[in-house]
C-alpha cells in the first residue's frame, strides 16, 4: 500500500476515535449468550480486506484484552499474513500487528468500511 | 491527586529546593508495554551495574539496576514486566501494579516512573499513560525509538505533548543513545508530580484510547509509515513454503553452530586448565591440600567449564531471535502445533526459553492467565533440552558417536543426534502436555494474542550483556554447587582411610555408593561409576562431567587420558545411548524444583513431575540399552 494512503487510513481512524466514538455500540457477549451466525468475522476476510470491527462476542476478561491491543468496536482491522494452513493469521490494527487464531477471529464480528454500527 | 504541581507560584521551585536525603538510595521504576524498548533503556541507564533477581531470562523476575546520575549521586532503577495495562489480570501486571503502589514488599517503592513507549505507535501505547499518571509518582514520558520515527516519517510534538499530560516528555532512541541527556536531567533534576489536564475512566478501554487519541493528535503527532523491511520479511517468514523451511534452517543452523563453532574454544579452556592444573601438581608439594585442588576440583570443575563456549553460543542465537523479533514469528508457526496437544501459542515462548534454562522459563509462565494452561507448562518445561544438559549431550556424542557427513560436510551424524536428542525431549513434552491436557488439567481455551512487532537489528550491547549475564550463572554454578558436590565427592572416595591412606575407588564411600546403585543402572548398560556420576547429577546436570573427570583423574589408569578416552573403556555404545536418553528424560535439578515448588504452592506437583520423569528416563535409558 502507498504510504500516503497509509496515512490517510491512520488519520480516519484517529477521527473516529477523537470525535465519532460516542456513536460506537460496545456489545460484549458477558451479557448476551445468542451468537448469531449471520454477520461476517475476521474470518470472512481475505489478506488484505480490511473491515470496521462491531463487536467482540467473548468473555469480559478476554475482550478486554483483544481492546488493550486495539481491537476495539469501530476499529478498521485488515487481515495479513498467516502461519502455514492459515492459522493462526496476522491482523494489522491500530498500528500494531497481532495474530489471532481462528477461533477468536470467529467471535469478532465486522462490518464493511462505512457500514452502519448494528444495533441490538 | 497533586498537592502541590499544579500551583504555579511556588509548585516547582518548592519542591526543587527539598536537597535529597543523604545516603538514601531512591528507587524508579521502569515500565512500558512488551517491545516499547524497554530492556534495552534500562540496560543503557545502568550498564553493567545490574543485578538480576537469581536467574535472567525474560524480563519476568524483578531486574534492579543501579544508575549514576552527572552529580555523583546513585539511583536505583527497577525494570519492571512489560505490560499493556495495570488491571491485575496476570502475575506480570499484578508485580508491576504492587511495585509501583509500594504494596510489594521487599522493593523500595519507586519515588518516580520512567514510563518506556514506542513512539512508532504511539497513539495505542499512550493507553498506558494514563494509570501510571493516575498513580500521581513523578514521571517521565520516554518516547523511545526515536531513528525509527524520523526515518518512517513520523513526528510528535514532544512539547505540546508534555503539556497535554502535565509531565515532562523525552524523545529518545535507547538504541542509538540519542537524546538520553533528557531522561538524565529528569533523574537528576526536581521530580515534579504529574498534572495532567484530564483522565479517562481507567477501567474503561474503548474512553482509555479515545484519550490517548485525542492527546496524540493534541500533539500533533503523525504516524510512521509502516516498516518496509518487516513487511518484505514477513513476506519470506511466513511464506506458506519458504516460512516453514527456514524455520527449519535456523533450528538445524543453531545446533550446528553450537557444535562446531565452539569445538575450538572448548579445546583452548581445556588446555589452560590442564597447564594450570599441571603447574599446581608440579609447584606445591605433595600434600593432600594439593592433591585436592589438583585432581579433584582443577579436574571436576574445570571439565564443566570447558563447555562454557557452547552454553554462550546457544544464549547467544536465543538473543539474537528474541531481539530481532524472529521468535514472534517462529511461535506463530508453532501455534498450530502447540494447539494440537491443547496448549496455547503463549506456552511457546516460556518453552522455548527452556532450551535455555528452565528455571526462567518456569517464572515466564506467569503471563500465561489460564491456571491449568500454566500447571501443563511448568510441568513440559523441564523436558524441552536445556542449557545444563548440552555439555553432557556434547561430551557423550564426541566421545561415542563418530562424526560422518550425511549432507556433505552441511550435517554429520553428531548433529544429527544432538538435534535428535533435541527432538527426543521435545516429543516427550508433547505427549506428556497431551495427556494432561486431555485428562487432569483439560479447560477451556483462552484466545491466543501475540503481537508481531517490528524486526529490528540486534544491538551488540544487548547481546553482550546477555552473554555476560550468563556468563556470570554459569560460573557461578561451577564455583558454588558443583564446587561444594566436588568436595564432597573426593572427601567420599578418600573414606574410610586404610592405614592412613586412602582406599582403593571401590571400597570408599563414593565407591560404595556406586555400587549399592550397580544393580539398578546394570539393566541400562551402566557401571558404578556412572552411578556415582548419576548421583551427584541429582544437584545440577552438568555435574556428572565434574564427577566424572575427579573419578578418572584420580584412577592411575585413566589419569593421562583424555576424559572421552576414560569413558570409552567404560561405556558401551548402547550404554551411552542409555545415559543420553536418561539426561533427555531426567528431571535432575535442584532449582528447577525448587522453583515448580515455590510456582505452583507445593509439594504435590513437583514430586509427580519428578517421579514421572525419573520413571520415564528409566524406561527410555532401557529401551535405548536394548536397542543399541
Amino acid at each position: 500500500m502507498a504510504p500516503k494512503k497509509r496515512r490517510k487510513n491512520q488519520q480516519q481512524l484517529d477521527n473516529h476515535f477523537g470525535l465519532a466514538h460516542t456513536e460506537i455500540e460496545m456489545q460484549l457477549s458477558g451479557n448476551s449468550t445468542v451468537l448469531d451466525g449471520v454477520s461476517p468475522t475476521l474470518l470472512d476476510l481475505r489478506r488484505g480486506d480490511a473491515a470496521i470491527l462491531d463487536r467482540i462476542d467473548l468473555p469480559g476478561d478476554d475482550a478486554r484484552r483483544l481492546m488493550e491491543l486495539g481491537f476495539l468496536p469501530g476499529a478498521r482491522v485488515t487481515a495479513g499474513l498467516s502461519a502455514p494452513g492459515g492459522d493462526p493469521r496476522v491482523f494489522q490494527v491500530d498500528g500494531s500487528e497481532i495474530a489471532l487464531r481462528r477461533e477468536t477471529a470467529r467471535r469478532l464480528k465486522v462490518r464493511k468500511e462505512g457500514g452502519k454500527p448494528r444495533k441490538s | 491527586m497533586s498537592q502541590c504541581g499544579d500551583c504555579p507560584g511556588c509548585g516547582p521551585t518548592a519542591l526543587a529546593e527539598i536537597p535529597a536525603a543523604p545516603g538514601l538510595v531512591s528507587a524508579v521504576a521502569v515500565i512500558g508495554p512488551p517491545n516499547s524498548g524497554k530492556t534495552t533503556l534500562f540496560n543503557r541507564l545502568t550498564g553493567l551495574r545490574q543485578k538480576v533477581a537469581n536467574f535472567p531470562g525474560v524480563t519476568v523476575e524483578q531486574h534492579t539496576g543501579m544508575a549514576e546520575l552527572p552529580d555523583g549521586r546513585e539511583l536505583q532503577l527497577i525494570d519492571l514486566p512489560g505490560v499493556y495495562s495495570l488491571n491485575p489480570r496476570s502475575e506480570d501486571e499484578q508485580i508491576a501494579r504492587a511495585v509501583l503502589t509500594g504494596e510489594r514488599t521487599g522493593v523500595a517503592k519507586p519515588e518516580a516512573v520512567l514510563l518506556v513507549l514506542d513512539s512508532t505507535n504511539l497513539n495505542r501505547h499512550l493507553m498506558l499513560a494514563a494509570p501510571i499518571l493516575a498513580l500521581g509518582l513523578p514521571t517521565l514520558l520516554v518516547l523511545n525509538m526515536a531513528d525509527d520515527l524520523r526515518n518512517r516519517h513520523g513526528k510528535v510534538d514532544t512539547e505540546k505533548l508534555a503539556a497535554e499530560i502535565g509531565a515532562p516528555v523525552a524523545l529518545v532512541s535507547a538504541r542509538s543513545g540519542e537524546g538520553m541527556e533528557a531522561i538524565w536531567d529528569f533523574l537528576a533534576g526536581a521530580m515534579l508530580k504529574p498534572a495532567p489536564k484530564q483522565l479517562p475512566i481507567l477501567q474503561d478501554v474503548p474512553q482509555c484510547r479515545e484519550w490517548a487519541g485525542k492527546v496524540g493528535a493534541e500533539a500533533r503527532y503523525r504516524a510512521p509509515v509502516p516498516p518496509a523491511w518487516t513487511r518484505r520479511l514477513d513476506a519470506m517468514f511466513l511464506h506458506p513454503v519458504a516460512g516453514p523451511i527456514i524455520f527449519l534452517l535456523v533450528v538445524v543452523g543453531v545446533i550446528r553452530t553450537i557444535f562446531e563453532a565452539a569445538a575450538p574454544l572448548n579445546a583452548g579452556i581445556d588446555w589452560l586448565f590442564q597447564v594450570s592444573g599441571n603447574w599446581i601438581a608440579t609447584t606445591f608439594p605433595p600434600s593432600i591440600l594439593r592433591d585436592l585442588v589438583a585432581d579433584g576440583i582443577w579436574k571436576g570443575v574445570g571439565s564443566v567449564i570447558v563447555f562454557l563456549p557452547q552454553v554462550l553460543l546457544l544464549f547467544l542465537f536465543i538473543g539474537i531471535l528474541e531481539d530481532s523479533g524472529y521468535l514472534a514469528r517462529a511461535a506463530l508457526i508453532a501455534d498450530r502445533t502447540m494447539a494440537r496437544v491443547g496448549l496455547q501459542g503463549k506456552s511457546f515462548i516460556p518453552l522455548l526459553s527452556a532450551y535455555g534454562c528452565a528455571v526462567p522459563a518456569i517464572l515466564a509462565t506467569r503471563t500465561i492467565e489460564n491456571k491449568r494452561d500454566r500447571i501443563a507448562t511448568i510441568l513440559i518445561a523441564p523436558f524441552m533440552t536445556c542449557s545444563a544438559r548440552l555439555p553432557v549431550y556434547a561430551l557423550l556424542i564426541a566421545a561415542f558417536i563418530p562424526s560422518r557427513p550425511l549432507l556433505w560436510r552441511l550435517f554429520t551424524t553428531q548433529d544429527a543426534a544432538l538435534l535428535g536428542l533435541y527432538v527426543l525431549g521435545f516429543l516427550a513434552a508433547f505427549l506428556t502436555a497431551w495427556a494432561l491436557k486431555s485428562s487432569v488439567l483439560k479447560s477451556g481455551r483462552t484466545p491466543f494474542l501475540l503481537e508481531m512487532p517490528a524486526y529490528r537489528l540486534p544491538t551488540l550491547s544487548s547481546l553482550g550483556l546477555r552473554l555476560l549475564d550468563r556468563s556470570k550463572v554459569f560460573l557461578r554454578r561451577a564455583g558454588t554447587v558443583i564446587l561444594l558436590v566436588m568436595v564432597v565427592l573426593w572427601v567420599a572416595q578418600h573414606l574410610p582411610l586404610e592405614h592412613g591412606h586412602a582406599p582403593a575407588m571401590e571400597h570408599s564411600v563414593a565407591g560404595m555408593a556406586g555400587h549399592a546403585l550397580e544393580p539398578l543402572i546394570k539393566p541400562l548398560g551402566m557401571n558404578w561409576k556412572i552411578g556415582i556420576g548419576l548421583i551427584t547429577s541429582l544437584a545440577a546436570r552438568e555435574t556428572i562431567i565434574a564427577t566424572l573427570g575427579e573419578i578418572y583423574g584420580m584412577d592411575k589408569k585413566t589419569q593421562r587420558a583424555g576424559l572421552e578416552a576414560a569413558l570409552r573403556r567404560d561405556l558401551s555404545i548402547g550404554g551411552a545411548f542409555a545415559l543420553l536418553v536418561f539426561f533427555a528424560f531426567a528431571m535432575q535439578c535442584f532449582s528447577t524444583i525448587a522453583v515448580v515448588r515455590r510456582e505452583t504452592g507445593g509439594w504435590k506437583w513437583p514430586i509427580l513431575q519428578f517421579t514421572y520423569m525419573g520413571a520415564l528416563a528409566y524406561a527410555g535409558a532401557f529401551v535405548a540399552y536394548r536397542l543399541f
